[in-house]
């Protein structure tokens, strides 16, 4: 009997079920369970202090979708991730060409680089709540060195063209506050974007790069027409993780301005806080952060077909 | 970084041209640096400042006018909860990683291995579940939670943390298993040993350096995480690092601005380090396999 179990036990399909079942187990427990109830939530009255079960239908979507704070977290939440999806790739792909450039062989070069990466590494390697924190007090209304720095530069201040206040306020005007979010994700998105491209640059083929150079392209013609378009797959993924690690985030908007001034930094997943947690209506909490997954799962289709598929060519 | 190569291709052209390049090269990669330094930077400046240096309105915020003091860090070290802080962020990091480890070890292999067609499948849906965002789950999460009694606990984050790590960490394992050939199990398997023994003696060893990213990935990771450390744990003395720094150390309206500051700069520096080091390993995570979906 024993060895007859364990003759079965060593085959290699009933392997892999026994080694796939417990992450697949506590995956179903974990996420599939929590969606499930996040699903059953939204269609209920649940609030924090009473989880029975009343069947609602869809009149918490109805009643979030009318109310303004949630069409202004909505259309937030878009802005700021597309905005900052952008700037982001932008600058990952210079940030990644400087990086990838030939270096001149010496010692000194060589140091220089690591310390460069160490620095450039930081904003993604640092929690970002304590980071965030660090850029409070850049953009503190009244010692903000950043405002500093303007008024070094004769920007800022009396008769000049930001005055004639001392300080711009970052945090405390719509348009402003919106930038400083926008800023702070790009901040912390450009290094993982830049190491990804990278990544994606160096497994170009040199005999390539030196075809090219044998045929005479310069640099940019190499690098918009064979670089490029050989990496944008990778650039995709990065673009992948950009656009879902924005747009799920509540660490920037909770630590900055908590959505204020008024609503207009308010964003789908501080709402959805605001409203399940702070104010125990879980139904409704629930309904709000729901809205992110079409969107997510959109996004994540589109963009894994379209690099499977650039990959295929 | 591998693609640093020194070719000497860039020494071309005729001298000044090169200078000039040269000089825009450094002050463009400076410039990158110091956006992505500067509140770290800051940060270094404020730990040490008195308060009278600090909040002077109009001058310049990186002066000294008084002596450096080390008065706020005995502050945060001893006022604080700030240790606290750091003892339950490493309790909870090193339960997750054990956790991570023995949950995606075994499911990173049979997906490799094991499971044929489907197995790739199901590899792609471990993708796409590390990319469903906290923020998705968190209110009936927290409901769990309650209904558990592991409200307050630190139990609770070790119980979720995981949701996030092991799809990441099989993910990047099974890059790390489908480069080791089969001959190596297939000869263990004809010395005698079954297919667990071949794993645990033959392929466990060789992707350890699968094992130190997965430890690194994962640590960092629960030090990183925010929403269900804010949302599970209101108990100051239960709080981590990356929600107790900024909800403990602000009281109300008042700042306490150098511990403030220079609490975040402590955790920066060495995750900062370490990342340095596993960079390589942790972008192949991001990139391996996701490109041949």
């Amino acid at each position: 009997m024993n060895a007859i179990m364990s003759r079965w036990l060593d085959d290699s399909r009933v392997m892999g079920i026994v080694f796939l079942a417990p992450a697949t187990l506590y995956i179903v427990l974990l996420v599939g369970l929590p969606f499930i109830t996040a699903l059953l939530f939204s269609v209920s009255t649940a609030t924090v202090g009473d989880a029975s079960f009343n069947y609602v239908g869809l009149r918490n979507f109805a009643h979030v979708w009318q109310t303004p704070a949630f069409r202004d977290a909505l259309v937030n939440t878009f802005a700021f991730t597309v905005v900052a999806q952008i700037i982001t790739i932008v600058l990952a792909n210079i940030l990644a060409q400087l990086l990838t450039a030939p270096l001149p062989p010496r010692r000194s070069a060589r140091i220089g680089m690591w310390i460069a990466r160490m620095l450039l590494i930081l904003p993604w390697a640092t929690p970002l709540s304590l980071s965030v924190v660090g850029w409070l007090w850049m953009f503190d209304s009244k010692y903000s060195p950043i405002d500093y720095i303007l008024r070094e530069m004769a920007l800022l201040g009396p008769d000049t063209v930001w005055g004639p206040a001392n300080n711009l306020i970052w945090l405390g005007k719509p348009l402003l506050a919106k930038a400083s979010i926008i800023f702070v994700h790009v901040w912390r998105m450009t290094p993982l974007a830049t190491v990804i491209l990278m990544a994606g640059l160096s497994s170009i083929p040199t005999d390539l790069l030196d075809q090219a150079e044998v045929d005479g392209s310069r640099f940019f013609r190499t690098l918009f027409q064979v670089k490029l378009p050989l990496v944008m797959p990778i650039m995709l993924i990065s673009l992948l993780f950009g656009f879902i690690f924005t747009f799920g985030d509540l660490t920037v908007v909770y630590i900055l301005t908590r959505g204020g001034p008024i609503t207009h930094t308010l964003t789908l997943p501080m709402y959805s806080f605001l409203v399940g947690i702070d104010g125990g209506n879980l139904a409704q909490g629930a309904a709000v952060s729901l809205f992110i997954f079409p969107v997510l799962l959109l996004v994540a289709v589109v963009l894994l077909r379209t690099a499977s598929r650039a990959e295929i060519r | 970084m591998a693609t640093l190569t020194t070719t000497p291709n860039a020494v071309q052209g005729p001298r000044l041209l090169r200078v000039l390049r040269g000089t825009l090269y450094t002050t463009l990669v400076l410039f990158f640096c110091l956006v992505a330094a500067s509140p770290f930077l800051v940060m270094g400046v404020v730990t040490f400042q008195t308060d009278q240096d600090l909040y002077k309105r109009g001058a310049s915020p990186f002066d000294y006018e008084d002596m450096p003091t080390l008065e706020h860090l005995d502050n945060l070290f001893n006022d604080t909860r700030y240790l606290s802080f750091v003892r339950n962020s490493t309790l909870t990091g090193i339960a997750v990683v054990v956790v991570t480890l023995v949950l995606s070890l075994p499911a990173a292999w049979a997906l490799a291995r094991l499971t044929g067609r489907w197995g790739e499948r199901a590899g792609i849906l471990m993708f796409i579940v590390y990319l469903v965002p906290p923020t998705l789950l968190f209110i009936p999460l927290f409901r769990i939670i309650v209904q558990l009694g592991l409200r307050d606990s630190l139990l609770s984050l070790i119980l979720v943390y995981p949701s996030i790590s092991v799809p990441f960490s099989t993910w990047l394992l099974m890059g790390f298993f489908k480069s080791i050939p089969p001959e190596l199990e297939e000869a263990a398997l004809v010395d005698g040993f079954n297919r667990y023994e071949a794993f645990w003696r033959v392929v466990l060893p060789l992707a350890r350096p699968g094992v130190i990213s997965v430890v690194v990935f994962t640590f960092t990771l629960t030090l990183h995480e925010f929403i269900y450390s804010l949302v599970f744990i209101s108990a100051s003395e239960a709080r981590t690092l990356s929600t107790g720094v900024p909800t403990e150390l602000i009281r109300g309206d008042v700042f306490f601005w150098q511990p403030l500051l220079a609490s975040a700069l402590l955790v920066a520096i060495p995750v900062g380090l370490v990342y340095n080091l596993f960079l390589d390993r942790l972008v192949q995570g991001f990139t391996l396999g996701a490109v041949k979906g």
